[in-house]
């Protein structure tokens, strides 16, 4: 029988979250991979997603769900063309992030875990990036903004069309 | 002054060494030396006599945690070696430094721990935020395999070992053994009840080793110069090898050097660190990472190895302090750690996952001018409710360090807020929350 949701899946997808199944013990085994294969191909993971994924790697959707929703980079809502992950941790708090907060909630008119209207930037707090000593620091989708100021933030949003 | 874990990590901005690069430097001379000629066992011994302390926070013998996985007749099937790169510990730096410095020092370092266990598969485990870090190791394991380092039959001498990347998607937990192998098998990153412990049932029920990137770093150089000459690059007796400290906060060059174990903190804050900036005290410290008890500028003459700072009432952690300046506020500081710990809790177990939520608000109410004398008491009575003994793994423990000692040093801080019904610092960046 052909589970429901086997054909929300792409072929590339499928052919992704099989490449690393093959290397696992069992297929649940690869449910965090395949979250973020969709993720990566489709900017978050719907609803519809989970259920796909589940029937795929034969678990039950709450299940999925609750890994899902476990891990703070998988999106279970839409976001932004781009995602600002601002690192709200101790080195970066004592140099001073808050400003940085302050002043991206001004340009953008956005809080933590909202979108731009215009579908931009999505605004996002993160635990320690690992670059205590050039705080405060900031990552742009995959790109990590050292000693960042107030006055570096229009440079930096400019790069993100 | 020798700096083995560091001296080919090139300036900020250029690429580290190539494979063929490193070898030229000497690199893979220890997986060969151990292939052609030490037993497993042999390798394993040599760590123990090292005296490497696991660099990851925990600090226990290296060698003596491999010795529990089961070899020989005792042992069937797979066995894994992990890398812990999920370095989340707020304040710390250092695993970044070294896998984007020289990835193929890690990859040795990693071979050579898998063969003293026999292992047959390893994982490097990567937060996702470490994306050049994750590129670079991407190229140097594939390099690794096309020179034969990884593989089937590793230079001819029987033993295979498989190598792969996963990245993981964000969640401080993932940092405790036991929870890294639940993400890696795909699961919530909660922590397992011990025993069994993961030497004997880890990744998929098999046994498993999971070491920190520092420590596995150290490896290499110990296979290829021995015991002796570990022990003697530290300063403190019975502790091993150079450590990765840093510094950040309000200190002039704030960075991470390689150093002796067993260097003071005033060594680390005003010679390497440059001391504070022009205008601001040093009011406390925390040691090791944001789980660690705060010292203040009484201890700066401490040892940091892990034996001196513990029995100044904290610990060594992860070696890369954070500097509380006399400009920040204490209360906000400790606020920011527990909003930290409080929304990185796995909710797994009920005093951690209900108390973080409770301290961290507690905390932001005295931040804002509305604590009492009670609230003073509730604090006090968290850090005993979250203490050892009664949660499952170290993350609430761990919270209540800085918080205890914070309660301890910095009191007068809190009942000024108390008293004034305001917070007495003006610092600019004032809670939003």
């Amino acid at each position: 029988m052909t589970a429901k949701y086997d054909n929300m899946l792409t072929p590339t997808e499928i052919a992704a979250i099989d490449h690393e199944i093959q290397v696992l013990p069992h297929k649940k085994a690869a449910v965090i991979e395949a979250l973020k294969i969709i993720q990566q191909h489709r900017g978050w993971v719907s609803d519809e997603s989970v259920a796909a994924i589940a029937d795929y790697l034969e678990m039950g959707a709450a299940e999925v769900d609750s890994v899902a929703t476990f891990y703070n980079l998988i999106f279970r809502k839409p976001v932004g063309r781009h995602v600002i992950l601002l690192c709200d941790s101790i080195s970066c708090y004592v140099m001073g992030y808050v400003s940085l907060y302050e002043a991206l909630r001004q340009k953008l008119s956005i809080g933590y875990g909202e979108t731009t209207a215009d579908q931009r930037f999505t605004l996002l707090p993160n635990a320690c990036l690992g670059c205590c000593d050039h705080a405060p620091a900031l990552m742009i989708d995959e790109r990590l903004y050292k000693d960042v100021t107030v006055e570096k933030l229009d440079q930096l949003l400019s790069e993100h069309q | 002054m020798e700096r083995p874990l560091t001296q080919y990590i090139r300036p900020p901005g250029q690429p580290p060494l190539t494979l063929r690069e490193y070898e030229m430097k000497g690199g893979y001379a220890a997986v060969r030396k151990a292939l052609a000629g030490i037993s497993p066992e042999g390798v394993q011994q040599a760590v123990k006599d090292s005296g490497l302390k696991g660099r990851g926070g925990a600090g226990f013998n290296t060698g003596m945690k491999w010795s529990f996985v089961p070899m020989g007749k005792d042992a069937s099937g797979t066995k894994y070696l992990i890398a812990n790169a999920d370095e989340m510990e707020p304040g710390t730096f250092k695993d970044r430094m070294l896998v984007e410095g020289n990835p193929h020092q890690l990859i040795e370092g990693m071979i050579l721990a898998a063969y003293a266990i026999q292992a047959t598969i390893s994982y490097v485990f990567l937060r996702w935020a470490y994306r050049y870090a994750a590129q670079l190791l991407k190229n140097s394991i594939q390099e690794a395999y096309s020179a034969g380092y990884l593989g089937k039959n590793i230079l001819g001498s029987g033993y295979s070992l498989d190598m792969y990347l996963h990245t993981g998607v964000g969640r401080y937990m993932c940092g405790e053994e036991t929870a890294l192998l639940n993400a890696l098998e795909g699961k919530r990153a909660t922590p397992r009840s011990k025993p069994p412990f993961p030497q004997v049932s880890g990744l998929f029920g098999k046994p498993t080793i999971v070491n920190n990137v520092e420590t596995l770093c150290c490896i290499p150089h110990i296979v290829n110069n021995g015991a002796a000459w570990f022990k003697s690059l530290s300063l403190s007796e019975d502790e091993g090898g150079t450590k990765i400290y840093g510094v950040s906060g309000k200190v002039k060059i704030p960075g991470a050097w390689e150093l002796p174990m067993g260097v003071t903190m005033r060594e680390l804050i005003e010679e390497h660190a440059g001391g504070m900036q022009d205008g601001f005290g040093l009011k406390g410290v925390l040691p090791g990472g944001a789980s660690t008890d705060f010292l203040t500028s009484d201890h700066l003459d401490i040892k940091m190895d892990f034996k001196s700072i513990s029995s100044a009432g904290s610990r060594l952690g992860t070696g890369t302090m954070v500097v509380l300046d006399d400009a920040t506020c204490p209360v906000g500081f400790v606020h920011n750690l527990q909003h930290f710990f409080a929304q990185e809790s796995c909710g797994w177990c009920t005093p951690c996952r209900e108390g973080l939520p409770w301290v961290e608000r507690i905390l932001l109410s005295i931040e804002k001018g509305n604590g009492t004398e009670e609230d003073l008491r509730l604090l006090e009575m968290h850090t005993q409710l979250l203490g050892p003994g009664n949660t499952f793994c170290a993350l609430a423990p761990g919270a209540m360090e800085p918080l205890q000692s914070a309660l301890k040093y910095f009191k007068a801080d809190f009942d000024d807020h108390i008293k004034e019904k305001k917070c007495p610092y003006s610092h600019a960046d004032h809670l939003y929350r």
